[in-house]
């Protein structure tokens, strides 16, 4: 080892593959800085409305532009990942499913619950839209 | 906790069980609560939006009037923001190292936090009581 010590070095992010859960515990991190960015347009979302139509008509004229839908879906993805993987913590928090064969599951499982409720959020938004 | 003990700390310390940050589990529950808070919340507000894609003015406004949606919406607001400002500042304490920093960028997130979630409280409200 090259510290000498023999004992396991912390991993070298630049040469170490993450494994899945890893992965998954740093999406975690990164959807919910994302969520928090959200918020921007949720705060202009609502201030516009209280505003007057005409700054509400420009709140709404911009989500539903392309870089407003390509934003909304991302937000939508980050914020079921998010949900999803929240309640995964909640049940570790519950200090249950801590093996590594759980581990792997829950992952499977919060990965497609996440895009299923997303292509189906997106499937039924754009039918009623 | 008998006098002969090995730990270091007073028996009133871990009476109270704050440790060296004095603030004890307070921050991680809170996020906890908030996240338990923000799954019903967070479901309402995606029916709620799906409901009003494309939605004009008059439309909704109608909706938030009704006091069971401005309730709804000032909650998520409210948590929301209170989740992301806990959430951010584990982020900041974890990559940014300079004490000077870390503290600035700390305040900064939940200042920002604070004013947005106030906005948006304020904007609710306005709209549901028509002002």
């Amino acid at each position: 080892m090259a510290n000498g010590s023999g004992r396991p070095l912390s991993p070298h992010l630049q040469v170490y593959k993450l494994p899945r859960t890893a992965l998954l515990s740093i999406t975690h991190r990164i959807t919910g800085v994302g969520l928090a960015v959200g918020t921007l347009l949720l705060t202009w979302w609502l201030v516009a409305a209280a505003t007057s139509p005409a700054a509400y008509e420009r709140a709404q004229h911009f989500i539903g532009s392309f870089f407003g839908l390509l934003l909304m879906f991302g937000w939508s993805l980050a914020l079921y990942y998010h949900l999803c993987n929240g309640i995964r913590h909640l049940v570790w928090d519950a200090g249950k499913s801590f093996e590594l064969s759980e581990a792997e599951r829950g992952n499977q499982i919060v990965i497609g619950a996440a895009a299923v409720l997303t292509v189906l959020t997106w499937i039924i938004g754009l039918a009623v839209w | 906790m008998a006098s002969n003990s090995k730990t270091l700390r007073s028996p009133l310390q871990i009476a109270r069980g704050l440790g060296s940050a004095k603030h004890g589990t307070e921050h991680w529950w809170h996020q906890r609560v908030t996240a338990i808070a923000l799954v019903p919340l967070t479901v309402w507000f995606i029916f709620g939006v799906i409901r009003h894609l494309g939605a004009d003015h008059a439309a909704f406004v109608a909706w938030l009037e009704s006091p069971f949606s401005a309730l709804m919406m000032v909650l998520t607001a409210v948590v929301t923001f209170h989740h992301a400002q806990a959430g951010l500042q584990v982020v900041i304490e974890d990559y940014v190292h300079n004490e000077m920093a870390k503290i600035l960028s700390i305040l900064a997130v939940k200042a920002l936090c604070f004013v947005l979630g106030a906005a948006c409280v304020i904007a609710v409200l306005k709209i549901s009581f028509g002002a």
